[in-house]
């Protein structure tokens, strides 16, 4: 893996009609693997986000999202595989990688006594612009965050979503192929977040970047064009949000015990009775079937008495974690990155 | 978001940034973010100022003086060059620790995923923490002539040339000790345990001419004593020392260089753990 040459590794795949996008998939990951000692925090993940596309990398805590994160943005070098950006290996060739990565980090990168103005000026010196190019970008980027009229103000007179903003704003100033973002909505208000994702989306149109958001939460991650669902750092989905949830037949139901004895006990009579697969989750019992209304009256009358609630739902992305990994999307968040 | 019309972007043309723009950037955020902040300004000059007035009078009956003038004038001027290395050892180790707040913070991180080389933080932070105490000690030289330090050009210019490497060597031992480091509270130790013994035992406090035994072996091991000890042929030119202004300046470059090269390797160590 020693190329340094200015071309990148060949893949395969082609890339799209992005302005930025050339020849070479935004994100390619290859048997990536990553341990901190003993404790394994990726393993073997291969997957690949496309040009022009909003990628969601969705996961609860500890599933390895940030440990993937700081791989990409080149903070970290992992122990294993590969990660490669615009065809460039991010352990091989950080620079080469950072110069089309505009990263986005959780916690306020800006320094708070400068101004919004000299922060951009001091993250455009860092990637080499100056003068009246650099004066002109952010000129324009600023209009676009629509923080124009704040740019002489300091950082730390900004509200959450402003300073927010002056994040994207930092990691736009080179104009970057692909754009990583690691939970851009943390604490921002619901129309601070709808105004982020329009903006994604401008910028995933009309620029064609590439853009890789992770997530903790479902309904963010129902925005993105594909997703990937992290558990334990392993790849346990992989698709658009449409395709994972009409990979589960049919209805969501879910039937409350009201104790985890009384649904274990339950649960292989359903199973025998009905055939179907149910899975038990503490005292509630879940399965996926077809006309979901229909089965649940028959169930009920089979088991008098013995079920205290029941919902029947359309599937969404927290059950496909469910389906995929067995357990609940936030039984296993004990250990924070 | 006021607009949702912009016209796409232009493609950039890739290319590195270099060392000079962004070490530049960074050495200009370090005296903007000070001076911004009126509170460390007054304190980095006003506790050494005290403590030379306060430790200066104190110690001056207690201390003999082998001269005519007055005692007191005499430990004063004695104590002069230590107190101006004080304020440098302050400002260098307050503009440190602002490495592991922007470590905390966030702002590190977007620097380290930056297309620079860790070599231009060392320099950017470096030459910015050092380009601070110079100034912060200069200032204090305006305090000289009260205790016979004779103002002539050359007495000021090699006293700033001194003062500028001193500060150079003390602010990059600040960035070798404070990178590694994710708490102020355990640098405060560092500072308490290392930095100020070594301010202590560099001469500034008691000469080393005095010293005997083990406090003279550990002087004599000190590196900054032998900057302390230029900075005082500096400013009284006539005065005695114990070593000639040659060896103790090229003694300070030599920490200068060593100092800045543990800097760099601490920096560009290769590992697998995160950066930041």
């Amino acid at each position: 893996m020693a190329t340094l040459s200015e071309r990148p590794v060949h893949s395969e795949t082609a890339g799209g009609s992005g302005v930025n996008s050339g020849r070479y998939l935004p994100i390619q990951l290859e048997h990536l693997a990553h341990n901190y000692g003993n404790r394994q925090a990726l393993e073997d993940l291969s997957f690949e986000v496309r040009p022009a596309e909003i990628f969601g990398l969705l996961g609860p805590n500890g599933s390895g999202k940030t440990t993937l994160f700081r791989i990409l943005s080149t903070l970290m070098v992992p122990t294993g595989g590969c990660a490669r950006i615009q065809g460039f290996d991010a352990a091989h060739d950080p620079n080469k990688v950072r110069q089309r990565t505009g990263v986005v980090f959780q916690a306020t990168s800006a320094d708070l006594k400068l101004t919004v103005e000299e922060n951009l000026k001091h993250q455009g010196h860092l990637y080499g612009l100056r003068g009246s190019r650099l004066k002109t970008s952010i000129k324009e980027l600023l209009f676009r965050v629509g923080l124009a009229d704040r740019a002489r103000d300091a950082v730390d007179t900004l509200s959450g979503g402003m300073k927010r903003r002056v994040e994207l704003a930092k990691g736009l100033i080179h104009s970057p192929a692909v754009l990583l973002l690691d939970e851009p909505s943390t604490g921002l208000d619901p129309g601070a977040r709808r105004d982020l994702w329009l903006y994604l989306r401008m910028l995933r149109d009309q620029d064609g970047v590439s853009i890789l958001v992770t997530t903790h939460m479902m309904e963010e991650a129902e925005h993105c064009d594909r997703l990937a669902i992290l558990n334990q750092g392993k790849l346990v989905a992989l698709g658009s949000p449409a395709e994972l949830k009409s990979a589960i037949g049919g209805d969501v139901i879910l039937f409350e015990t009201g104790s985890e004895e009384a649904a274990a006990l339950l649960a292989p009579r359903m199973a025998e009775r009905f055939q179907v697969e149910p899975v038990v989750l503490g005292s509630t019992i879940r399965l996926e079937r077809r006309d979901g209304h229909r089965f649940v009256t028959s169930v009920v009358e089979a088991f008098p008495g013995e079920i205290d609630g029941v919902s029947v739902s359309k599937p969404s992305l927290e059950d496909v974690f469910i389906q995929r990994t067995g357990h609940r999307f936030w039984a296993e968040a004990k250990e924070e990155e | 978001m006021a607009t949702l019309t912009a016209p796409p972007r232009q493609t950039v043309a890739i290319s590195s940034p270099g060392i000079l723009v962004p070490s530049y950037s960074l050495w200009l955020r370090e005296i903007v973010r000070f001076y911004r902040q009126k509170a460390r300004v007054v304190g980095v000059i006003a506790s050494p100022l005290l403590f030379w007035i306060v430790l200066g009078s104190g110690f001056a009956h207690s201390f003999s003086s082998g001269s005519g003038s007055s005692s007191s004038t005499h430990y004063l001027a004695y104590f002069y060059p230590g107190a101006v290395v004080m304020i440098v050892l302050f400002t260098a180790i307050f503009s440190m620790m602002s490495l592991i707040t922007d470590r905390n913070e966030g702002f590190l991180l977007s620097v380290l995923a930056a297309p620079v080389s860790r070599s231009t933080i060392v320099l950017g932070k470096v030459l910015g923490g050092a380009t601070l105490a110079t100034i912060q000690g200069v200032i204090f030289l305006v305090f000289g002539p009260m205790v016979g330090v004779q103002i002539t050009p050359e007495s000021i210019g090699l006293s700033v040339l001194v003062i500028a490497m001193i500060s150079f060597e003390l602010t990059a031992l600040g960035f070798a000790i404070a990178w590694p480091m994710d708490s102020t509270q355990a640098f405060h130790a560092i500072v308490n345990l290392l930095l100020i013994p070594l301010w202590l035992l560099s001469g500034s406090l008691f000469p080393l001419s005095g010293a005997s035994g083990w406090l003279r072996f550990c002087m004599l091991c000190n590196p900054l004593t032998y900057g302390v000890e230029a900075l005082r042929s500096a400013l009284y030119p006539g005065g005695s020392s114990v070593f000639s202004l040659p060896v103790n300046l090229a003694v300070t470059v030599v920490f200068c260089l060593v100092t800045f090269a543990a800097s760099w390797a601490i920096v560009n160590r290769r590992t697998n753990r995160p950066a930041a």
